[in-house]
């Protein structure tokens, strides 16, 4: 028998579907709870559609968790709603507002939710004994994010130790936790914006509306355009008007700046991705600029 | 980033050799010329080179992701940068050339196509060089670049070329290096980086862009010996799926088609391929690395660890691995030591029975009075373990030839190891 290497050719997205679905099948095979972590976000859609894939025509065997900031975009939430129905997995919903009710944070009134939801993200691991937490992290996002191993090794506290990574050696993950532990896996650190928007087009994915453009009442600030809403309310100097925008991310409402776009179709955002000049959380998100280490520093803290 | 097709294939490379053999700068050029640059990063880059006092971008801060390493301006741990043209896309293990070289070395080698060496032309190889062009050999890193950068400080000089050419070649054939291609370039000034420099009229051979455009990649694998180690058992019981059993994994070697007699390893109870499903399609054949789920026609007692190989060539089941083990921690590797060992999706217990000898990464000298391996030492090692491996050596299979050893107390991997033979 002979086979000719040329018939036998996956293509890069392909190679990152096959990856990506090894890990998933990985994890569901050697912890013992795990759970997808949802934001509703492109990244977070394309985990989901990759973890149906690993396990089909069985039913994806963990939850997926929501961190709910109470400040998150309607369009995305009614999207969670539509996977989660579509697929019939249980949604775990860890919720800023509980969490402040009972007492485990605290709301200073300066701290931004995006920050809040650490807590509440590793309180909710902890009550739920969740063993192995997905993240849709991608490597290319940022540069401490470039350092992020599949399997990241999470202490007692939820915090991330970057000189302590264990070492990633082919395709073999060590899994091996402590009681009280936990591990981040991250199976789409390989994907870049432009392979999920690729997957998302060719796949047929279904996405929250606020990615292609739409009509938006905005507002400036800090470079950025802030969607006009009771929960964000202007400063002095700020007017909102409407103009025709789209989202690059979905996260807080309050932090995340949309741009101005025409894009209205899959092959239209991917045109204008592959011409952007900024990356998307420089772009979209307020939550990177507090400093050089924003990331790293919340990551450390348990943030994924 | 280039245009985008979701068609286009995948290289890996890792990078190696120290920092001022400009390694941050090439790959800098590589992702700037590509225009994977974004405007944010460049503008915080040249934000904090010009707070620091630089006179110039110091491109080796898009590189430097964490706070320490700012700090101490050096890479600690492997960074992986992507970048795509037209034809490809590219994932960079970007290898420390820092004190735990090796360590860092076998991580980013571990799933590359490619490795890349850079030595400065003023000073030839040294002996980071050679040991680097020793770890990309050992790992079987099937295609090599060496370039030789910085040929504007040594006037675009050809004799200079040709000999440290010549020197590598004669140091290479002591080694495993299948495919080699040397190039002169200036990472600084992006001579033959991207675009084909007019001061090297004497060389005729590929820009580096081109060639790792135009590497064939896709022979390297070994697509004979039929290797699928079970990962998960798929068993929906469902009203739809009642009596649905299929055996989830990722196609280590060989091509496995619909109809094929296999065995099923360790038990070696034997059956025929009743169907190969890719999500909610059926395919006729499955090769790697595609992940799929393996439908067999009889009803034969399969879980993860298992391995489906074909009737007539399978690998054999073995307790007594010998191995070349990379040694990744402080406390160093004894006779007697125990550890916990993953092969494919097979765990199981290790001990060290003998550690023959200790290799010298820089000299290839093995000294057999040794007796154990340090932090990152690299030696080879005779385990026995509790479980049987379905292995086959390294340099056959990549995916079954190797093996991680992790330490039982603190969990951490502790060795990689990639394995001559079993018996």
């Amino acid at each position: 028998m002979t086979n000719t290497h040329a018939d036998y050719q996956l293509s890069q997205l392909d190679q990152l579907e096959a990856e990506s679905i090894h890990i998933f099948r990985e994890v569901a095979a050697e912890f013992e709870k795990p759970v997808l972590m949802f934001s509703g976000g492109k990244d977070s859609i394309v985990m989901l559609r990759l973890a149906e894939k690993a396990f089909y025509p069985a039913k994806i065997p963990f939850p997926i968790m929501q961190v709910d900031t109470g400040l998150d975009f309607p369009e995305v939430m009614e999207t969670r709603d539509n996977w989660v129905n579509r697929l019939g997995v249980r949604l775990v919903v860890a919720s800023i507002d509980d969490a402040i009710a009972n007492g485990v944070l605290v709301d200073d009134g300066k701290t931004s939710r995006n920050r809040m939801q650490t807590a509440t993200l590793l309180n909710a691991i902890e009550e739920n004994g969740f063993t192995a937490a997905f993240g849709g992290g991608r490597r290319d996002e940022e540069k401490a994010r470039a350092k992020e191993r599949v399997y990241s090794h999470r202490d007692e506290f939820g915090q991330w130790d970057p000189k302590m990574q264990r070492p990633e050696l082919w395709s073999l993950y060590n899994g091996r936790l402590h009681a009280g532990e936990h591990m981040r896996i991250f199976p789409i650190s390989n994907w870049t914006e432009l392979d999920i928007w690729d997957y998302i087009g060719r796949e047929g994915i279904e996405i929250p509306s606020i990615y292609f453009s739409h009509q938006r009442r905005v507002f400036e600030r800090d470079g950025m355009l802030m969607t006009e809403t009771p929960l964000n309310p202007m400063r002095d100097g700020e007017s909102a008007e409407e103009r025709t925008v789209r989202f690059r991310t979905c996260g807080d409402i309050t932090l995340t700046g949309c741009v101005e776009s025409t894009a209205s179709t899959i092959d239209e955002i991917i045109a204008e991705v592959a011409a952007a000049r900024v990356t998307e959380r420089g772009a979209t998100r307020g939550d990177d600029r507090f400093s050089e280490a924003a990331m790293e520093d919340r990551k450390k803290e348990g943030y994924f | 980033m280039g245009a985008t097709d979701g068609q286009m294939d995948l290289l890996r490379f890792a990078t190696a050799g120290s920092v001022d053999d400009g390694k941050s700068t090439l790959i800098g050029r590589l992702l700037f010329d590509s225009k994977s640059i974004f405007a944010d990063q460049l503008e915080a880059v040249e934000k904090t080179s010009t707070d620091k006092g630089h006179g110039y971008v110091d491109l080796s801060l898009l590189t430097d992701g964490l706070r320490s390493e700012r700090e101490q301006g050096i890479t600690i741990d492997v960074a992986y940068r992507y970048f795509a043209t037209p034809t490809r896309k590219f994932i960079i293990a970007d290898t420390p050339g820092h004190v735990q070289y090796t360590r860092n070395m076998v991580t980013g080698a571990s799933t590359a196509d490619l490795g890349l060496v850079l030595v400065d032309a003023r000073h030839g190889l040294t002996e980071q060089s050679r040991r680097h062009a020793v770890l990309l050999s050992l790992l079987r890193v099937p295609h090599l670049v060496l370039c030789i950068n910085k040929m504007d400080l040594v006037d675009w000089s050809e004799e200079t070329y040709e000999r440290i050419h010549a020197e590598f070649t004669q140091f290479a054939t002591k080694l495993n290096i299948p495919d080699l291609e040397v190039i002169p370039i200036s990472a600084l000034n992006g001579d033959n980086v991207v675009d084909r420099s007019e001061n090297t009229p004497w060389y005729h051979g590929p820009t580096l862009m081109h060639h790792l455009e135009h590497v064939h990649v896709a022979s390297d694998r070994d697509l004979v010996d039929t290797r699928f180690p079970v990962q998960y058992v798929v068993r929906p019981k469902s009203d739809e799926h009642h009596d649905y059993r299929g055996y989830a994994g990722q196609v280590a070697g060989g091509v496995l088609k619909k109809g094929d007699e296999v065995i099923v390893l360790p038990s070696g109870m034997t059956s025929k391929i009743e169907g190969i499903d890719l999500f909610d399609q059926q395919v006729d054949e499955a090769f790697p690395p595609m992940s799929v789920t393996v439908r067999l026609e009889d009803d034969v007692d399969v879980s993860r660890g298992d391995m489906i190989a074909r009737v007539k060539n399978a690998p054999k089941p073995s307790q007594d691995i010998d191995a070349m083990v990379c040694w990744m921690t402080n406390e160093p590797l004894r006779p007697r030591q125990k550890l916990a060992i993953k092969h494919t999706t097979r765990t199981g217990r290790a001990m060290v029975k003998d550690i023959q000898y200790r290799l010298d990464v820089n000299s290839l000298h093995r000294d057999q009075e040794a007796g154990e391996l340090g932090l990152n030492e690299i030696g080879r090692v005779q385990l026995r373990t509790t479980v049987p491996l379905l292995c086959d050596p390294y340099s056959k299979n990549r995916t079954t030839g190797s093996f991680i050893l992790i330490d039982e107390a603190t969990g951490v991997t502790v060795g990689a190891g990639m394995i001559n033979s079993g018996s």
